[in-house]
């Protein structure tokens, strides 16, 4: 996994609450068996005034003017902000990786939805929650200023404005950890398979037939 | 020892290790597969050389992408080239890893969360994941089931666990009797209406209350179905004797000996009386109307006898303009009457209602009504070979194709439109499924969300109207 530890980048502010998964990467694109490629069809109702279909040609296509990652003084932001509820919807990890892929590395909101949340870690993709009335005040600071950046430490667990202000958020140690060192989830935890296959013995013992009926 | 809730007792009876930095190793045991989320983990496997670590906790079949008719021909009858590859590649993935796989022409075919019900590959007391956010519906039988992405199925192949947080305890309470023609779909919409889309974020939800206990396995699988769309990853209902004798003598059930024994252990899968829970909504069930979602988000839902909302009524900013971008997308008016919303196409079907309960409450609706001839397709979608099944045994098939409907076979079908069945721009549907997000079912498309029952009704009438009406007609007449 891509390890993230500090970012400074241009600010896209999306101003809509429960934007969920089918629209942060529309269903039909789930239809591929590969990690990558998403990046251009992300947002693809909104950003796109025709429907996409997975394996076209993008570049051609006819773009939404007032959708805001359109806008050309938005163009090769790194960082979303967003309302509450963000990533609400199904399980689909093909939404951080559209997001990954079309180059943001951070996505601030009030609120996250739970499965989305969890994915984005795994995807080097940091989704940092402040409180309301922060996440306002920058809508209206990045909406103002054009060019308006945003710089994310996620050892000191900041985030700073052009102007020095600075909003602390809080993340899981574990998921700190993880994503500061690039971490693969997997080989971690099976530093632990002996513990693993111990709870699994034990369970076996109890509960015999949560075991060999599927074969 | 303090007082648990079910969720406290599921969570610590698969608690592998806690570990210092607060994260914890649970145990899964059961892993449900589909082909949509799980191609980039086999693939993750292979490139690390890993096997999965219990091939017999998986099991897997085609849903999302398959076609609901000319089913003969199996994979070869794929059209979309894109869909053949992702259900062929699941085909090859559990031929290569030796995951038993209910393939597109096996009669078991069906919905992952019907199928895994259906066979009694889901257990009380389990932990199940699945690639997919409905998976909270297996919290029915009292197991800690949730949906989990793609990274997170590999990490479940490869070691039987998932790296996870405990969530906060949520008690949504339904108290008293429902009222006839009101359904647990009914039930899920109004919770989603009053606690909101986010309302369940970071918690499990328990359903619990007289109004959840009367209702069938069937309901409670609907109602924890959607505790996603209340922001909850985790649904679940205590076990009592309705789920005991749903799941005995399933294929995968406990038999014998091994039954009296896991029976008597099930009976400890309900929350302690004295339990503690961070949150508590309740609900009177009698009040609880049919419901029908107006919006583009599962809470902007209301009673069927209620008008859509008007955005200027709306307080807060954010909302007042989520309101009018939502009417604008349905294209409907504030203060228009739900029953006005005329439809084009109407959908039953889903992981949500897609059951053999759901079934006949539609069919009782149809049975010897006429669909309107402004509805252009009226399909309904049995949720696996087996329900398709018992609803032609019971003769449901050809009450839907007397009135009308189309008959077809098994899938998610119309629900989010990965395979031919979606709707067209601008299309008003009346759907039983459980989104109703922009484009869902199709491209531009407009997805009103409802019961079995009311779908029904409204196909015969060619809007929504109140099916508790239609069928005190039928009662009177």
């Amino acid at each position: 996994m891509k390890a993230f530890t500090k970012h400074t980048g241009l600010v896209a502010p999306l101003d809509r609450a429960n934007v969920d998964t089918d629209q942060i990467i529309p269903k039909q694109f789930l239809k591929s068996i590969k990690r990558t490629g998403f990046g251009p069809n992300l947002f693809d109702e909104w950003r796109y005034l025709d429907e996409g279909y997975p394996g076209q040609d993008n570049s051609n296509r006819p773009l939404n003017p007032d959708f805001v990652l359109n806008q050309p003084r938005y163009q090769g932001a790194s960082v979303l902000l967003a309302r509450e509820n963000f990533g609400c919807g199904s399980s689909r990890e093909h939404a951080p990786w559209a997001l990954d892929e079309y180059g943001f590395r951070a996505v601030l909101a009030p609120s996250f939805a739970d499965i989305f949340f969890n994915n984005s870690f795994k995807n080097g993709l940091l989704p940092i929650v402040l409180v309301e009335e922060d996440i306002d005040e920058l809508f209206k600071q990045a909406e103002a200023q054009e060019g308006y950046q945003l710089t994310v430490d996620l050892q000191a667990q900041t985030v700073t404005r052009p102007d020095g202000k600075s909003y602390g958020f809080e993340i899981d140690e574990f998921r700190k950890h993880c994503l500061l060192n690039g971490l693969d989830d997997i080989g971690l935890t099976l530093q632990d398979a002996d513990a693993v296959r111990a709870f699994e013995e034990k369970h076996r013992q109890a509960q015999p037939w949560l075991f060999d009926a599927i074969k | 020892m303090s007082a648990k809730t079910l969720y406290d007792k599921l969570w610590d009876s698969h608690l592998v290790k806690q570990r210092d930095d607060g994260s914890a190793l649970l145990y899964i045991d059961r892993h449900l597969l589909h082909e949509v989320t799980s191609p980039q983990a086999f693939e993750g496997l292979r490139l690390a050389g890993r096997q999965p670590w219990r091939i017999d906790a998986n099991l897997a079949t085609p849903d999302h992408n398959v076609p609901t008719d000319n089913r003969a021909a199996g994979v070869a009858g794929i059209e979309d080239q894109v869909s053949k590859l992702q259900v062929t590649t699941l085909d090859d993935n559990c031929r290569d890893f030796g995951i038993l796989e209910f393939k597109m022409t096996d009669r078991r075919q069906g919905i992952v969360h019907v199928v895994g019900p259906e066979q009694g590959a889901t257990l009380p007391g389990m932990t199940i994941v699945c690639g997919d956010s409905h998976t909270a519906t297996h919290g029915a039988f009292g197991a800690l089931a949730h949906g989990i992405g793609t990274s997170e199925v590999e990490h479940v192949l490869a070691t039987q666990c998932l790296v996870a947080k405990k969530m906060k305890n949520m008690l949504v309470k339904v108290e008293g009797e429902l009222g006839f023609g009101v359904t647990a779909k009914d039930i899920v919409l109004a919770v989603i209406g009053k606690i909101g889309t986010a309302g369940g974020n970071g918690h499990a939800i328990e359903f619990a209350g007289s109004a959840i206990r009367s209702l069938s396995m069937e309901g409670r699988m609907t109602v924890c179905n959607m505790a996603i769309e209340a922001g909850a990853r985790v649904g679940l209902v205590a076990c009592d004797e309705k789920t005991i004798a749903y799941v005995k003598d399933r294929p995968y059930a406990p038999k014998g000996e091994d039954w009296d024994k896991a029976v008597a252990a099930w009976q400890d899968l309900v929350s302690d009386a004295d339990a503690r829970f961070d949150t508590v909504v309740e609900l009177d069930a009698a009040q609880i109307k049919p419901q029908v979602s107006w919006g583009t988000s599962p809470e902007m839902v209301a009673a069927v006898d209620a008008n859509v909302p008007d955005p200027q009524q709306q307080a807060d900013a954010v909302k007042r303009s989520g309101y009018q971008r939502a009417l604008q997308y349905m294209g409907l008016e504030a203060n228009q009457p739900i029953t006005s919303i005329a439809l084009d196409r109407v959908f039953i079907g889903s992981c949500t209602n897609s059951r053999i309960e759901d079934l006949r409450a539609a069919a009782a609706v149809a049975k010897g009504r006429k669909v309107a001839s402004t509805i252009k397709q009226a399909m309904v979608v049995p949720g696996s070979g087996l329900v398709k099944e018992q609803a032609e045994r019971e003769g449901l098939d050809l009450i839907f194709k007397a009135a009308g409907f189309e008959w077809r076979d098994p899938g998610c079908s119309m629900c989010l439109a990965m395979n031919p069945d979606r709707l067209q721009p601008g299309e008003h549907c009346a759907s039983t499924s459980n989104r109703n997000f922009e484009g869902r079912q199709g491209n531009g498309g407009r997805t009103h969300l409802v019961s079995p029952a009311m779908a029904a009704a409204a196909a015969i009438a060619g809007h929504f109207v109140d099916v508790r009406e239609m069928l005190a007609e039928e009662a009177t007449a």
